[in-house]
C-alpha cells in the first residue's frame, strides 16, 4: 500500500499537449476514480502511474519514491486493462501466476495466492481453461485476479467494465468495491462513465483536456459542482442551465421572470453580472411530487412537451423562458404532452455560474 | 433434402459434374504416382527396358535400408535442413524484429528483404558458385587483397567448407521468408498482453521470452513447414555450386536420387529412394503442422 503523488505532470506528444500538469495526492488506502469524457487524458495519466507512458513533465511519486523514471515492473503496481489483456496462450491459473514466477516466488507460494485469489473472485472451477474459453464477464475477474495475487502497492484500472453488457457491469461494479474493501489497497479507477464514478470513489476527479476540473467526494462533486462542465458531467440527466442576469439579487431569466435564489448563490456575484442559473430535473418537480416540499422555493406554471415514465418516477420535459428542461415526477402518475402543471423549483439546491467563465458563484 | 433422396437425377448430378475433375486428377496424378510405385518395385534400368516387368518386391528398398550411400547423403540431408531451419528462424527473427522497431523506410525494406526470393535457385547457385571460387572468386579476392588471408581458401573444394557454403547461399535467399512471416506476426500481435506483462514485473528479455516468442511461434511453424518441404527437396543450389562433390561430400537425397536415376539409370532404385525421402518430407510437415495446431490452438477467440 502506498501513496501516490502527481505533481506539475504532464504530457506532450510532439507539440501536442494532452495532459497539462496535473497536481494530485492519493492517499494510502483511497479509491480515486478519474472520470471525463473520452479524450480527455485520463488512460495517459494513468499509464504514466504504472510506468507505460513516459512522463513528458512533473513528478510522480508512488510510496515517496520518484518513478518518473523505472519501468513498469520496478513500481509495484498492478493494472487492470478496457481489454483484459490476457496471456492467451496461458490458461487462468499461470495467468494468475505469472507476475509470482517473474519475481521468482516458490511454487508453493504461487499456489497459493493463485488459490486465494480464485477463491476470493470465483474463478476456482476456471483455473485450467484458456482465455479463449473465458466468457466476457470470467475474462475480466481473471483480469482482476491477476492483479490482486501480487498484493501490490496500487491497483490502476485503465475502464475495466466498459467491455460489458449493462448487467454485467452493474455486478462487477458492485464486486470491485467489495474487492477495494476487503484488500484496502489504493486504487486509481479510470472512467468516463460517471455512475461507475460515483458509485466506486472515496473521491472523484473529473478531468477535461488534459486537466482537473475538480477535485471531492462524490457527494461534494455531485452538490457542489465547480463549474458548469462538472455539473452536467455529473448526474443524470444532465444539468439543466439557465442563462439570465443578477438583478436586484434574484436572477432575471430571458424571458424578464425573476427568480429569486437564495442569497448564498448571489454573494459573489454583481449586479447585472451575465450568470448561468442550474438547476437538476431532480428538483423541479410538480407541486407534491418531488423530494423536497420546504426550503426556498419557486413555483411556476409550466406545459409538458414530452414524458418518460419509468415506473416509480417519470422524466418530464418542459420549457422555462424559452429553453427545454427537464423535470422529474416522482410517484406512479401518468403525465401526458400539453397537460399544464405547476412546478416546484427547490432553489436551495440550484446552482449559480458565471456565465463568461463557467465558475461556479456559490460561496462555499 | 427429402426431395433430393428420392429423386435421383438430383442425386447423381454432383458427381457427373465432378467428373472431369477426378479424370484429370487420376492422368496428372494418380497415374504417374502408380506407375513409379511399381518402378520402385522393379530393377528397372532406363537402358534396359524390358526390366520394367520384372517385379522384385521390396528388393530395392531392402537393399537401401543397409546402404551407407543412400544412408549418408539422407543423415546429411535431415542435418543440413535442421541447421539451415534453425539458423533461418533465429536470423528471420532478428531481422523481423529490426525491422519491426524502424518507423522510417519500413515498406521499402521489407520489400528489398524479399529481393533474394524473386531469383531463381539455379542463378543464385551460380552467383555463389562464382563468389566461393577459391581462385577467381571475389570473397577469396577480397579475403586477400584486404590481408585477412594469403592462402586460397578452398571453399567448394573442403567437404564441410562447401556445405558451409551452400547453406550460406540457401540462407541468403531464403531466410526472408522467415523474416516476412515473423514480421506480420509483429504487426498482428496485440500491445496490451505486452503491457500487461511489463506491469507484471517482465523486464523486455522476459517479455519477449514469455510473450512475444509464444505469439510468434505459430507464424514461425508456418514457416517452418513451408521450408522443410523447401530444404527437404533442395536439388538446384547444390548440383549448380558443387554437383554434390567433392567425392559425393555434399551429396543431398535429391542430387543421390537423380544421379541414381538419370546418370546411373536406375530408375527403379532412384524411385525407391525418392519413396523414402517423401515419407521424410511428410513426416516434417506433419511434426510442424502438429506444433502449429498446438500453437494455434490458444490464440484463438482472444483479442
Ligand atoms: N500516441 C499518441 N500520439 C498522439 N496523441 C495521442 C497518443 N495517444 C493518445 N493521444 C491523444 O491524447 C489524448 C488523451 O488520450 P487518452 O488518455 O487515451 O484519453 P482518455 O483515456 O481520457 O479517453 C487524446 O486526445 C488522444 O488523441
Ligand atoms: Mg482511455
Amino acid at each position: 500500500m502506498a501513496e501516490i503523488t502527481l505533481t506539475g505532470v504532464e504530457k506532450r506528444y510532439g507539440a501536442l499537449r494532452v495532459v497539462h500538469g496535473i497536481d494530485l495526492t492519493i492517499a494510502q488506502g483511497e479509491f480515486v476514480v478519474l472520470v471525463g469524457p473520452s479524450g480527455c487524458g485520463k488512460s495517459t495519466t494513468l499509464r504514466m502511474i504504472a510506468g507505460l507512458e513516459d512522463i513528458s513533465g512533473g513528478q510522480v511519486r508512488i510510496g515517496g519514491r520518484v518513478v518518473n523514471d523505472l519501468p513498469p515492473r520496478k513500481r509495484n503496481i498492478s493494472m487492470v486493462f478496457q481489454n483484459y489483456a490476457l496471456y492467451p496462450h496461458m490458461n487462468v491459473r499461470d495467468n494468475l501466476g505469472f507476475g509470482l514466477k517473474i519475481a521468482g516466488q516458490t511454487p508453493d507460494m504461487i499456489a497459493k495466492r493463485v488459490d486465494e485469489a480464485a477463491q476470493i473472485l470465483g474463478l476456482a472451477d476456471l483455473l485450467d481453461r484458456t482465455p479463449a474459453e473465458l466468457s466476457g464477464g470470467q475474462r475480466q475477474r481473471v483480469a482482476m485476479g491477476r492483479a490482486i495475487v501480487r498484493h501490490p502497492d496500487a491497483f490502476l484500472f485503465d475502464e475495466p467494465l466498459s467491455n460489458l453488457d449493462a448487467k454485467l457491469r452493474g455486478q462487477m461494479r458492485a464486486e470491485i468495491k467489495k474487492l477495494h474493501q476487503q484488500v484496502k489497497t489504493t486504487v486509481v479507477y479510470v472512467t468516463h462513465d460517471q455512475v461507475e464514478a460515483m458509485t466506486l470513489a472515496d473521491r472523484i476527479v473529473v478531468m477535461r483536456d488534459g486537466q482537473i476540473e475538480q477535485v471531492g467526494t462524490p457527494m461534494q462533486v455531485f452538490n457542489h459542482p465547480a463549474n458548469i462542465f462538472v455539473a452536467t458531467f455529473i448526474g443524470s440527466p444532465p444539468m439543466n442551465l439557465l442563462p439570465g442576469t443578477i438583478s436586484g439579487g434574484a436572477v432575471r431569466l430571458a424571458d424578464g421572470s425573476a427568480v429569486p435564489v437564495p442569497p448564498r448563490l448571489t454573494g459573489r456575484a454583481a449586479e447585472g453580472q451575465a450568470v448561468t442559473l442550474g438547476i437538476r430535473a431532480d428538483d423541479i418537480s410538480p407541486v407534491g411530487h418531488g423530494l423536497s416540499q420546504d426550503g426556498p422555493g419557486a413555483e411556476l406554471d409550466l406545459s409538458v412537451v414530452l414524458a418518460e415514465p419509468l415506473g416509480m418516477e417519470s422524466l418530464i420535459y418542459t420549457r422555462v423562458a424559452g429553453q427545454e428542461v427537464q423535470a422529474k415526477l416522482y410517484g406512479p402518475r401518468l403525465v401526458n404532452p400539453g397537460d399544464r402543471l405547476t412546478f416546484r423549483l427547490a432553489l436551495d439546491r440550484a446552482h449559480l455560474f458565471d456565465a463568461a467563465s463557467g465558475r461556479s458563484l456559490e460561496a462555499i | 433434402m427429402i426431395r433430393a433422396l428420392t429423386t435421383r437425377r438430383t442425386d447423381l448430378a454432383p458427381f457427373l459434374l465432378l467428373l472431369p475433375a477426378v479424370a484429370v486428377m487420376l492422368f496428372v496424378v494418380a497415374l504417374p504416382l502408380l506407375f513409379s510405385l511399381w518402378t520402385s518395385l522393379t530393377p528397372y534400368k532406363l537402358t534396359k527396358p524390358a526390366s520394367l516387368y520384372v517385379f522384385i518386391g521390396a528388393d530395392n528398398y531392402l537393399r537401401l535400408l543397409s546402404d551407407p550411400a543412400f544412408w549418408v547423403p539422407f543423415g546429411r540431408t535431415v542435418l543440413f535442413l535442421t541447421i539451415a531451419l534453425n539458423l533461418e528462424f533465429a536470423l528471420g527473427l532478428g531481422i523481423a524484429l529490426l525491422i519491426n522497431q524502424i518507423t522510417w523506410g519500413q515498406r521499402g525494406l521489407r520489400t528489398i528483404m524479399m529481393f533474394p526470393m524473386m531469383f531463381s535457385p539455379i542463378l543464385v547457385g551460380f552467383q555463389f558458385k562464382f563468389i566461393f571460387n577459391d581462385n577467381i572468386g571475389i570473397l577469396n579476392n577480397a579475403l586477400q587483397s584486404l590481408g585477412i588471408t594469403d592462402q586460397a581458401i578452398p571453399w567448394l573444394v573442403d567437404g564441410w567448407l562447401a556445405m558451409a557454403s551452400i547453406l550460406f547461399a540457401e540462407m541468403w535467399m531464403s531466410t526472408s521468408v522467415f523474416a516476412i512471416l515473423l514480421l506480420a506476426g509483429l504487426f498482428a500481435m496485440p500491445r496490451d498482453p505486452v503491457e500487461a506483462a511489463r506491469v507484471d514485473g517482465c523486464n523486455p528479455w522476459q517479455v519477449f521470452r514469455h510473450i512475444t516468442l509464444p505469439f510468434l511461434m505459430p507464424f514461425a511453424f508456418i514457416a517452418m513447414t513451408i521450408r522443410s518441404l523447401d530444404v527437404a527437396r533442395a536439388y538446384d543450389i547444390v548440383k549448380v555450386m558443387t554437383g554434390g562433390g567433392p567425392a559425393g561430400r555434399t551429396e543431398l537425397l535429391w542430387t543421390l536420387i537423380a544421379r541414381t536415376g538419370y546418370e546411373n539409370a536406375q530408375m527403379g532404385k532412384a524411385n525407391a529412394m525418392a519413396y523414402i525421402s517423401t515419407l521424410l518430407s511428410i513426416a516434417f510437415t506433419v511434426y510442424f503442422y502438429r506444433k502449429l495446431m498446438a500453437a494455434r490452438r490458444f490464440m484463438g477467440g482472444v483479442q
